[in-house]
């Protein structure tokens, strides 16, 4: 067993777990970070996406012992019910999610990608968003969401 | 968690990192970014009783222009070599190939190091380095040894570097003056491992993704006959004859306006 201790959106977490413990499993089955999606376990399709230290990694490709004294950023540490980020409520407006599962390794993807980049053609935002995978095949939407967030974040 | 168990180790001396492999032999992997390793390990594809990470070995995080050459730390992100403006001056074709690699979230976990000894006869840094003449440090117990490009990619997923041995750094020779250098591929989707790349580097034209590892080649014919990937689900062999003539001509045209 190791342990491991880090930032979760600004909150300090520990945790003693196996080795072979994702930083994914440790943000969900110990930290109660459930904004964190599995879907393919081995970084194909992006849903467990989050930004470590500032910078996009897959939870999944991660090892917990990795992360060490690092600070992690999810879903939950960008907005919230009331308090959403432009980011999300321009997805929001632009009905850029179905059923969800996807959404928040897009969210982040998305903010990094504005981040670095604050007015992105949409050829951009395709390319930095094609390592997320959505089954509901919502990209039109998404890709909508993303340059109405550049709109309206230039505009503030 | 789908990995089989296995113990983690993560030395803080070079000298340790080379205690820990030799102790462990082929029971252990070195784990650098991981972005290889963990889709293996969940896949159980590899199932080491030992992971030996590499991340606190400073000597591994170079990531300078040493005379003729760029040296990058085994243990060097592909990110950072993407975002250093000194090697997009001195070596234009690795920063023009390191954006192929993944995706954002990849090059800022995955290392050069890591690309190098995980050796996929698709991907794209093993290709430039064998295109540029690249030479490999690789360290063991009993000291250091180079190794040139041509000869560290043995087959695929298979390199020069033994158990106990740990590749240290990469040196890549900076352009020439007046020297021609481009980078391309095609993948079925962008970040897909390609179908085949071609790195143009001075009079050296390398093929990725048509052989077990990368392979130099004269010209465009060359290229074609240079195919001996059979068919699989991504292409058939027939295709990417077609496509390593294509791209050829097509890199030495991108290297022709650089």
């Amino acid at each position: 067993m190791i342990s491991v201790a880090l930032t979760v959106d600004g909150h300090a977490a520990s945790a003693t777990v196996e080795p072979r413990t994702t930083l994914a499993d440790l943000l969900r089955d110990h930290i109660g970070a459930t904004s964190v999606h599995l879907g393919c376990e081995q970084g194909a399709c992006g849903a467990c996406t989050v930004l470590v230290d500032g910078e996009l990694a897959r939870s999944c490709l991660l090892l917990a012992a990795q992360c060490d004294g690092r600070a992690v950023t999810t879903l939950a540490g960008i907005g919230a019910p009331g308090s959403m980020h432009p980011l999300q409520e321009a997805l929001r407006d632009s009905h850029g999610f179905q059923c969800g599962f996807c959404t928040p390794g897009f969210v982040l993807t998305a903010l990094a990608l504005l981040r670095d980049n604050p007015a992105p053609t949409e050829a951009e935002v395709r390319a930095e968003l094609s390592g997320n995978l959505c089954r509901c095949t919502g990209y039109q939407s998404i890709v909508e969401g993303v340059l109405v967030a550049a709109e309206r974040m230039a505009a503030e | 968690m789908k990995s089989a168990p296995f113990a983690y180790h993560a030395p803080a001396s070079v000298d340790e990192a080379l205690a820990l492999l030799a102790a462990h032999g082929d029971e252990a992997s070195v784990l650098a970014g991981g972005q290889s390793l963990l889709p293996l390990l969940a896949m159980r594809l590899a199932r080491p009783a030992h992971l030996v990470d590499i991340h606190r070995l400073d000597e591994l995080h170079r990531l300078e222009v040493d005379g003729e050459h760029v040296v990058v730390g085994a243990a060097v992100t592909q990110r950072r070599v993407e975002r250093d403006a000194r090697v997009a001056e001195v070596c234009p074709l690795l920063a023009d190939a390191v954006p192929w690699i993944g995706h954002a979230a990849i090059r800022n976990r995955g290392t050069v190091g890591g690309s190098l000894c995980h050796a996929d006869p698709a991907a794209e840094l093993p290709v430039v380095c064998v295109a540029s003449g690249a030479t490999m440090t690789i360290a063991g117990t009993s000291g250091r040894r180079t190794v040139a490009a041509a000869e560290f990619f043995e087959m695929p997923f298979t390199t020069a570097v033994q158990p106990g041995e740990l590749l240290v750094d990469v040196r890549i020779p900076v352009r020439r003056p007046g020297e021609r250098w481009a980078f391309l591929e095609v993948a079925r989707r962008h970040g897909d491992f390609p179908l085949v790349s071609v790195a143009v580097a001075g009079d050296a034209i390398a093929l990725g993704g048509v052989a077990g590892r990368p392979v130099l080649v004269a010209d465009v014919d060359a290229a074609r006959d240079a195919v001996t990937a059979a068919d699989d689900i991504h292409a058939t062999h027939e295709y990417r004859r077609h496509l390593a003539g294509v791209l050829v001509e097509r890199t030495l045209a991108r290297a022709a306006a650089a």
